[in-house]
């Protein structure tokens, strides 16, 4: 393993043997949990309140983000599939006529894979970042449209070009986001 | 069974929550009964905050609504204070128009009923000095102007043409240091020179104290000057008293006494006997307008093509009707004066009197 150094990965990855000595999952304090409750609620809070008056903020799918950033930065499958859930089932309570746990898998899915990739990529790179949060939120609309006509038997249409375009969009607001959230030392 | 959980951890917890969540859908798409528990958990905790926000956002929104109406309402008194200093200073134009009427309507009037040849001419503007008392009128040698020509106003004398040119001249009026006229008392018959002392009270000179003269007497003009002609008022008496060797008469001037705005230039003077009463009031009393009559300013130069109703309004139709038998044109520049001593023609019907207006002075 060590004759795959970091010096023979392309720019952004990192030895996953030197990541995985960071067992930061166990690290996780009272306050974090705390705080990172109150964030995702706040994100939470901002999908279901601020839109109402500033509509075209409804683009922005910040509890989505919050899951990215925290999965991706506790490097904790576990953490990113509960905290996926939690906030996807979240999501559900407080959308009507919805069935409670589409949000929560969908959710669950994008907690548990952005946390597996964070163990490759080297995750202080903004444009990293940047292309993890545009995929995370095409595959998380693209797995609703696949379970909303899979299991609730719904016809939703799924515009690829439109949710690329929404992708970036809450791409380039995730990377100032994410900033912002890193000096928070919560990750 | 522990080291395939411990191995495979993540894909283990991965696994029960989606199973987990796949049998809550199946529950609730079976059942069709919503997990209400988890919606009341949810919408408690997001509740509180949501009603902190939406607080803190109405008192934000009402506070600056609240505000810029405020902006609003200031910007809006200013508007409506801009607009009431205009419109007072519209009404204040309007009286002075109301004024300026009433004054030429007191002038034709005056104008007609006095036996010298005069015209009216409007007072354009000052000559800068101190104590200089000279205004520039819009009458000049085109109108029949010359130098020495007493300037009058129906209340007194008010001045002389000191200048002339085409179209305008210069008036030396009777409060100026240089202005010399003579005077006459009205009840003693004394004698004197009126003299302007650069302010509002010009003195009579050259009465010996010997000579008896009272407070509030009239003076009148004396024809002495040979520019004024004779009875003219002129002013009354303010203070008296005996000097060194004469008398020291400081004098009211009544030809001033309403301000200046429009004069009467005598171009044919004829001399009158001092009355023997002091001239009552010298205003006029004007009846209000006809019903259906435009209630505007009267153009004292204009013809009057109305009915004739007072004195006035026949001596102008007489003037005008004279004028257009000897095709003069009043006010037309090098035109003079036409002939006042002429037989006047037959009357005109009010349908064919001409109302071009082009006369530039009444009679």
């Amino acid at each position: 393993m060590s004759d795959f150094s970091s010096r023979g990965l392309p720019t952004g990855f990192v030895d996953p043997s030197r990541q995985s000595r960071i067992p930061k999952a166990e690290r996780i304090t009272r306050s974090q949990v705390a705080a990172l409750a109150g964030i995702s609620l706040a994100a939470i809070l901002f999908q279901v309140y601020v839109p109402r008056f500033l509509t075209f903020l409804a683009y922005l799918e910040l509890p989505l983000l919050v899951t990215v950033y925290f999965s991706l930065m506790r490097r904790s499958p576990v953490t990113g599939i509960l905290l996926g859930a939690s906030i996807g089932l979240m999501q559900d309570a407080l959308t009507p006529h919805q069935p409670l746990g589409m949000f929560g898998i969908v959710k669950t899915l994008v907690g548990f894979f952005a946390a597996s990739f964070s163990q490759r990529f080297d995750l202080e790179n903004s444009a990293v970042r940047l292309i993890l949060s545009c995929f995370f939120f095409f595959f998380h609309q693209f797995f609703y449209w696949v379970l909303d006509r899979a299991l609730l038997g719904e016809t939703l249409s799924f515009a690829p070009g439109q949710t690329i375009v929404l992708a970036v969009l809450n791409a380039v607001v995730a990377v100032p986001l994410f900033r912002v959230l890193d000096r928070l030392h919560l990750g | 069974m522990d080291f395939f959980l411990n191995r495979y951890r993540s894909l283990t917890a991965l696994l029960l929550a989606i199973l987990a969540q796949l049998a809550l859908l199946s529950y609730q798409i079976k059942s069709n009964h919503e997990v209400r528990l988890i919606r009341v958990w949810a919408v408690t905790a997001i509740t509180p905050v949501a009603r902190l926000l939406e607080g803190g956002r109405g008192s934000t929104v009402h506070f600056f609504e609240d505000y810029f109406w405020l902006l609003g309402v200031r910007q809006q008194n200013r508007q409506l204070q801009s607009d009431l200093d205009r419109i007072k200073m519209e009404n204040q134009y309007l009286r002075a128009q109301l004024d300026t009427a009433d004054r030429g309507r007191e002038l034709a009037i005056f104008q007609a009923g006095s036996p010298s040849k005069t015209v009216a001419a409007r007072i354009i503007g000052n000559t800068n000095g101190v104590g200089n008392n000279v205004v520039i009128i819009d009458r000049g040698a085109a109108s029949g102007l010359q130098n020495g020509m007493a300037v009058i106003t129906p209340n007194g004398i008010a001045g002389k043409v000191i200048d002339v040119y085409p179209t305008a001249s210069y008036v030396r009026l009777i409060t100026d240091p240089s202005f010399a006229a003579g005077v006459v008392s009205q009840q003693h018959h004394v004698h004197g020179t009126l003299r302007g002392q650069g302010s509002s009270t010009p003195s009579v000179e050259y009465i010996q104290n010997e000579d008896p003269v009272d407070p509030g007497e009239w003076f009148y003009t004396s024809g002495d000057d040979l520019i004024f002609p004779k009875g003219l008022p002129v002013g009354t008496v303010s203070a008296v008293r005996n000097g060194k060797a004469r008398k020291e008469v400081a004098l009211t001037p009544s030809g001033l006494v309403n301000g200046l705005e429009v004069v009467l230039i005598v171009v044919d003077g004829v001399h009158q006997d001092i009355p023997p009463v002091a001239p009552s009031g010298q205003s006029v009393h004007l009846q209000p307008p006809a019903s259906g009559e435009p209630d505007g300013p009267i153009d004292t130069s204009s013809n009057a093509s109305g009915p004739l109703t007072t004195d006035a309004d026949r001596m102008i139709d007489q003037y005008r009707r004279l004028g257009e038998a000897q095709k003069h044109v009043f006010g037309e520049r090098g035109a003079g004066a036409p002939n006042f001593n002429a037989p006047v023609p037959d009357v005109i019907s009010p349908k064919d009197q001409p109302s071009d207006g082009k006369s530039g002075h009444g009679p």
